[in-house]
């Protein structure tokens, strides 16, 4: 005796969310029923192997039929086909654009439709998660980058935590900013997350004009060619000197590492500034993480700096040039450097 | 010309790509209604066309009206080649044509394809204008109701019940037409699902007109179904209960109806728990005849088969001059018709006096060509003998009447077996005239029938029975005789006295049969259908006393025949009676004594019966009264009853506790294990697992013991084809098989529920078909109701606070009458005629934040929820319309199976499609619930070598706006609100 067919509809669709993860972090129908039973759901529920095997079949059929509309997210909400409830819809989508941590860091930056068979393989084999999950995640990050669906997600009650990272994601994706690099490497989502939130506010056409959408992910063109002005700030000697000896003065005897920064206080002054100059070139600005590693968050920490003492550095660096009489952009570092600060404060640890 | 029907193309959405190079669609739509065509502009490259087009006026005939579906097309327009169909919307306009239903058909339709299934939506508006007929010959019968609720549909008042009606029509199967083999699938698809609608519009309109020559003006328990003959035809056939309903609406009808709650039953009579002095019972032994015939008027005629233990019959008197009366009443009133048949299943109070017993008949026949489509008198006289001898089995029973009648079919290659079973039973016959004989004759039934018990009461003569049975004096009212088992197919009184809790009980059987062609294969099946029936008896006997119970309700015995094999399935729900006696157990008497070890195991095996009887009681919470068990003596051998049968001509009926000797210890029971066959059976009652605790399962409407619904329903289908490996079958096998397959489909049914414990399944209802050699399909489909625990626990007190318990819940019903009071006597009419109350609010989606920045007009309505169930209502809810009946067909077929994701991918998304499809024409019809849902139908056929599949569904229900009975407060003052799904709607006719 075969089982050759084996269904059951109901007018409600019946989502099993247990199952649905399963499902969503790839795992075959065998590996998902193995797994089910040791949960210890056959103790619980009495139920048998084979009910079990045929209960997670129709779950999974149930999600690939799903699997279509979850892509336009507006679609499951319009269409006829499947009665489910709201709140069910909110989840089916929240729980489908959800990702791990691990795989999007890989793909942090690059192209979002190129995702090679070959380079989710990579992934799948360094994360240790499964293939299928990985092309998913994948596929959702391309479905949020098309940005159509976006507004149309976003109009979902309530709207899904995930939607900030995927503004993260979206951002770092379209500048292309580099952050596979070795020195990188120990850096989470969560600070690239932090940096792309505070560079959304600030930095893009939306945060100068509200009536641009709050979704636009390109930086604002005209604020980083403007940027180049600031290099005065290191080009000329004296208003650099004088920017030094306002910050040390400031701070002398409240930082730990006094005698350091003092050392180096042009050579971090000139990198920061000089990351802002460079930012008119597109291949520049992919590299910005790398160049914020290399020419800040790494020498304060081959001096030990502790993080109160780099707050305070900062805190004072950019506010030390609101004095600087012959410095004319105050504005422009402002929208520069608060960011920057915001950034590179969440940049620095180990 | 005495109507004119108006279309109106809205708009589509989501429609399917159809040019490949511009990734759109051309589309434009075709709309058509008898022979006449209008065509929609073409609206160019966009998958959400906004045709807006004017109205389309068909000027026809009412006949038309009801006979033909309205058929939308959606095309794709192509400049060079012949324009592609994108798929197809009927819609039937029946719905329209009555004055109390829908005055408008307005919403999004799937637009449908029997090839690649639904492919996007239309907005469709459709009004219909029909003009006065002062007329003549009617050929229509617009303004006759339908409904498929076999009880008399809430918020209407049954004035007269008249009776049955029936008509078949019969037509060539496009499929097997000589044009199939040059046309498309799609088209020959097309051609049998338009056939399908336009044969059963026209079958609706003839039972009309039956309806309206009996002066009636509905018809109730309509029970439509199709017999796809293959070569020799198409069947489509009908029966039903014509009724005159009045619509409880005004505020007048309901001011007495709060006040006296009885009224009330009668607009919901399952709704409400039992009481207030109505009094229909039924009272029925087991009395199945089976009459299976050949072809050729040859008939075999197969002795009564009688499933009770060892008779050990007693006597009594008639019950007294009343009955008497009472039952030549009855008899004229249902004499002057061919056959006083009811498809109802539940009755307004009062309606049913006594029960018989279920009687059935089958009989085989050899299908040949239908030649002459407009004379379909072959298939009338095969049903018309059938009808005959059911009728005859209830006058031997007693009986003038059957109710919870109902018919069907099964066919393989050119045999088919018509079935017609039903429920022997004394009616009152207050319902079934004019009200000639009313004054005097309420007043005595008032009476002298005012127990709960009535209907248990056998309406046989015990001096004379049909069959030999085990009488006693009913448990209740220690007057009257009655069974000691009780079969049905109505559902449970509601004002039956029950203990504990009711059980899904069945019956599976499979017999091994020799393929044979035309007669031959007939005689092997006629003869073979008599040891089935016998056995399923049998079966369904030893597990309703192993559950501890004593009476069946909604049994449905299924005999399906196949190739080599048929199959018998039979559901009921097990109930213990509190008027029938105690079941006796069950006895296992081995044949070879002599073997020591053998013994052994027997008394193992009884032991084990034993114990499953005690645990089931507990689990059924059966605790029936320990009455005047010291004076029931052991069984009484046959010398003795003889003697008693003499002696009890002089008795009188009040010697009540002197007659209870009669009643044996009701061993009587034994099952005689002579051969290992036995063993197996015996084995087989013992392998049936009952459900999870929290779960329970029955096949009627509402599961007796609880009655404390809470509103979460969910209905689904299953469907499951298991191959059976073909090597050396034997009867044991295939019988294990099929029960593991039921069991297994159960078992699966509770753990997918499980989030919904505790709840109940209920009208269970299983249908089993043999598709091929090997393949049996078991389709199920019913509803799981959540319900409150805690009140639960209540219930389950013994019985003696049972009574209390009953009053109790009186008192709760009382409580909700004010308010049902207030809902329904607002100043005017609480909801505005169109469509104001249709949906249950709309889902939060809908309203809340919509940013519609860029969405296009439709994208902020929201797909309203349409709630389906098998039973006629919605727990705490009142359904205030009904707007219809849904009679839908559909045909979907495949060519690439395996891209599908196999069979179960194929029929799961078929399935799917048509639930969307009916929910789709409910909420256009400004519904929200489909009651009494039913899938008639579902056939399917596979060939995965050539990677193709077809299935065929046929559904039906009743399309009703129901109201929350916690919302009824609030609309009041909340209309506004109410009104949004409705203005969501109409903003987009308007844009």
């Amino acid at each position: 005796m075969t089982s050759e067919l084996d269904i059951f509809v109901g007018n409600t669709t019946l989502i099993d969310e247990d199952v649905y993860r399963l499902w969503l972090d790839g795992y075959s129908v065998t590996d998902a029923v193995a797994l089910r039973v040791r949960s210890g759901i056959l103790e619980q529920t009495g139920a048998t192997a084979a009910v079990l095997q045929s209960d997670t079949m129709d779950h999974y059929r149930t999600f690939h039929m799903l699997e279509r509309l979850l892509h336009a997210p507006p679609k499951l909400l319009h269409q006829l086909i499947f009665q489910i409830p709201p709140s069910r819809q909110a989840l089916l989508i929240e729980r489908y654009y959800a990702f791990d941590e691990a795989f999007v860091r890989e793909v942090l930056g690059k192209k979002l439709s190129k995702g090679t068979k070959k380079d989710l393989d990579d992934i799948s084999t360094k994360t240790g998660i499964t293939l299928k999950s990985c092309r998913r995640q994948m596929e959702s990050c391309s479905v949020a980058q098309a940005g159509v669906q976006w507004r149309d997600l976003s109009s979902l009650q309530p709207p899904p935590p995930g939607f900030r990272d995927y503004a993260a994601i979206v951002f770092f994706a379209n500048n292309r900013f580099e952050t596979g690099k070795k020195k990188l490497q120990y850096l989470s989502f969560g600070d690239f997350a932090f940096c792309a939130e505070l560079m959304i506010q600030n930095w893009t056409l939306g945060a100068v004009d509200s009536q641009m959408d709050d979704m636009d992910m390109d930086l604002d063109k005209e604020f980083l060619q403007d940027l180049k002005e600031l290099k005065v700030l290191v080009a000329d000697k004296d208003l650099l000197d004088l920017h030094k000896s306002l910050v040390c003065t400031a701070l002398r005897g409240k930082l730990g590492v006094f005698s350091e920064m003092e050392a180096n206080f042009k050579n971090l002054s000139r990198g920061l500034v000089n990351v802002a100059a460079k930012l008119t070139h597109n291949k520049d600005v992919r590299d910005l993480f790398v160049d914020l590693v290399e020419k800040f968050v790494e020498p304060c920490r081959s001096d030990h700096w502790p993080l109160s003492d780099v707050r305070f550095f900062l805190n004072q660096y950019s506010a030390s040039v609101h004095s600087l009489d012959g410095f004319r952009h105050q504005a422009l570092w402002d929208r520069y450097m608060g960011t920057l600060r915001g950034c590179l404060l969440r940049l620095y640890h180990d | 010309m005495p109507g004119k029907l108006k279309v109106k193309i809205v708009a589509g959405r989501h429609l399917p790509v159809m040019d490949r190079a511009s990734d759109l669609t051309d589309a434009f739509v075709e709309v058509k209604f008898g022979n006449t065509t209008f065509k929609t502009d073409v609206y160019l490259k966009s998958l959400n066309p906004q045709w807006n087009s004017e109205w389309f006026k068909f000027e026809v005939d009412d006949e038309d009206l009801q006979d033909e579906p309205l058929q939308i097309t959606v095309l794709d327009h192509d400049t060079y080649s012949a324009n592609d169909a994108i798929g197809k919307v009927y819609i039937d306009i029946d719905p329209l044509l009555y004055s109390e239903a829908a005055t408008v058909i307005s919403g999004w339709f799937p637009i449908y394809d029997t090839i690649h299934g639904i492919r996007g939506e239309i907005n469709v508006v459709v009004k219909v204008d029909l003009f006065n007929d002062l007329n003549r010959f009617r050929q229509s019968s617009c303004g006759v109701k339908f409904f498929c609720t076999t009880s008399i549909p809430k918020c209407y008042r049954a004035v007269i019940i008249h009776g049955f009606v029936e008509e078949l029509v019969v037509n060539e199967d496009p499929e097997y037409q000589w044009i199939d083999r040059i046309r498309t699938p799609r088209a020959s698809n097309e051609a049998r699902q338009r056939l399908i609608s336009l044969m059963s519009g026209e079958l609706q309109r003839k039972i009309g007109l039956k309806v309206l020559e009996m002066r009636g003006n509905a018809v109730v328990g309509y029970l439509q179904c199709f017999d796809l003959e293959g070569e020799s035809g198409l069947v489509v056939r009908a029966i039903g209960t014509a009724c005159t309903l009045d619509k409880l609406s005004s505020p007048a009808a309901f001011l007495p109806a709060c006040n006296s709650p009885s009224k009330e039953m009668k607009e919901s009579p399952l709704v409400h728990p039992p009481s207030h002095g109505c009094r229909s019972t039924h009272n029925s032994p087991i009395h199945t005849a089976t009459g299976s015939r050949l072809t050729q008027n040859f008939s075999v005629s197969v002795p009564t088969l009688i499933y009770t233990g060892m008779g050990s019959g007693s006597a009594g008197k008639e019950g007294g001059p009343f009955k008497a009366l009472l039952r030549q009443q009855t008899q004229s009133a249902l004499e002057q018709r061919e056959f006083p048949f009811f498809t109802l299943t539940a009755f307004p109070p009062g309606f049913l006096v006594h029960v018989g017993g279920v009687v059935s008949a089958r009989s085989v026949k050899l299908l040949d060509r239908i030649h002459n489509p407009d004379e379909p008198e072959t298939r009338d006289a095969w049903w018309a003998e059938i009808r005959q001898e059911i009728k005859s089995h209830a006058k031997a029973l007693g009986c003038h009447a059957v109710v919870g009648y109902s018919e069907s079919t099964s066919i393989c290659e050119e045999v088919c077996i018509l079935s017609a079973s039903g429920t022997a039973a004394v009616l009152n016959p207050r319902f079934l005239q004019d009200g000639t004989v009313e004054g005097c004759l309420e007043q005595r039934l008032e009476e002298n029938l005012p127990t709960r018990c009535g209907f248990c009461h056998i309406p046989y003569d015990e001096l004379n029975m049909p069959f030999p049975a085990h009488l006693t004096y009913c448990y209740n009212c220690r007057k009257q005789k009655v069974p000691d088992v009780l079969f049905t197919t109505i559902d449970l009184p509601t004002d039956a006295t029950v203990i504990g809790k009711g059980c899904l009980i069945q019956a599976r059987l499979c017999r091994l049969k020799k393929k044979a062609q035309a007669e031959a294969n007939a005689t092997a099946i006629s003869n073979l259908l008599p040891f089935m029936e016998y056995e399923v008896h049998t079966q369904l006997m030893n597990k309703l006393k192993l559950k501890g119970m004593n009476a069946l309700f909604g049994l449905r015995i299924q005999i399906t025949v196949g190739e080599n094999m048929l199959m018998g399935l039979a559901s009921a729900t097990g109930v213990y009676l509190a008027a029938l006696p105690t079941p006796g157990g069950i006895q296992i008497a081995g044949k070879t004594p002599n073997d020591g070890s053998y013994e052994q195991h027997i008394s193992h095996m009884q032991k084990k019966i034993n114990d499953t009887i005690a645990k089931n009681k507990e689990l059924y919470e059966i605790n029936p009264p320990e009455i005047s068990e010291e004076i029931i003596g052991s069984p009484i051998p046959e010398p003795r009853q003889r003697s008693r049968l003499l002696r009890s001509q002089s008795e009188s009926s009040d010697e009540v506790t002197e007659l209870d000797l009669s009643h044996g210890k009701k061993d009587a029971f034994v099952l005689e294990i002579d051969d290992t066959d036995a063993m197996e059976d015996v084995h087989s009652l013992l392998t049936d697992v009952p459900p999870p605790s929290g779960f329970y399962s029955c096949n009627t409407e509402i599961m007796p013991g609880i009655n404390n619904w809470t509103s979460e329903i969910q209905m689904f289908t299953s469907v499951r084809v298991i191959r059976l490996s073909s090597l050396n079958l034997t009867n044991q096998a295939l019988n294990k098989n099929f029960n593991d397959l039921c069991e297994n489909l159960l078992k699966s049914l509770y753990f997918k529920l499980r989030s919904m414990i505790p709840c109940c399944l209920c009208h269970v209802n299983f249908t089993v078909s043999l598709p091929e050699d090997e393949l049996i399909q078991v389709t199920v489909t019913a509803v799981a109701i959540t319900f409150d625990k805690n009140q639960a626990l209540q219930t389950t007190k013994t019985p003696v606070e049972k009574s209390l318990q009953r009053a109790s819940t009186d008192n709760e019903e009382l409580l909700q009458f004010p308010l049902e009071l207030c809902s329904d006597s607002l100043p005017s009419h609480p909801f505005p005629p169109a469509k104001a109350m249709t949906v249950e609010k709309a889902s939060p989606v809908g309203d809340g934040n919509f940013r519609n920045r860029s969405a296009p007009p439709c994208a902020n309505s929201t797909v309203g929820v349409v709630k389906m169930t098998p039973l006629s209502f919605i727990p705490g809810a009142k359904i205030t319309k009904y707007l219809g009946i849904i009679n839908m067909f559909f045909i979907r077929e495949t060519t690439s199976l395996r891209e599908e994701g196999g069979v179960s991918g194929f029929l799961h998304a078929f399935i799917a499609e048509v639930f969307a499809m009916v929910r789709a024409h409910v909420a256009a019809l400004g519904g929200n619930a489909v009651v009494s849902y039913i899938m008639k139908q579902c056939v399917f056929m596979e060939n995965p070598n050539k990677n193709q599949a077809q299935c065929l569904i046929n559904v039906s229900g009743d399309a009703v706006v129901f109201v929350r009975e916690s919302d009824l407060e609030v609309v009041s003052s909340q209309q506004p609100t109410t009104n949004c799904q409705s203005s969501c709607t109409e903003g987009e006719v308007t844009t």
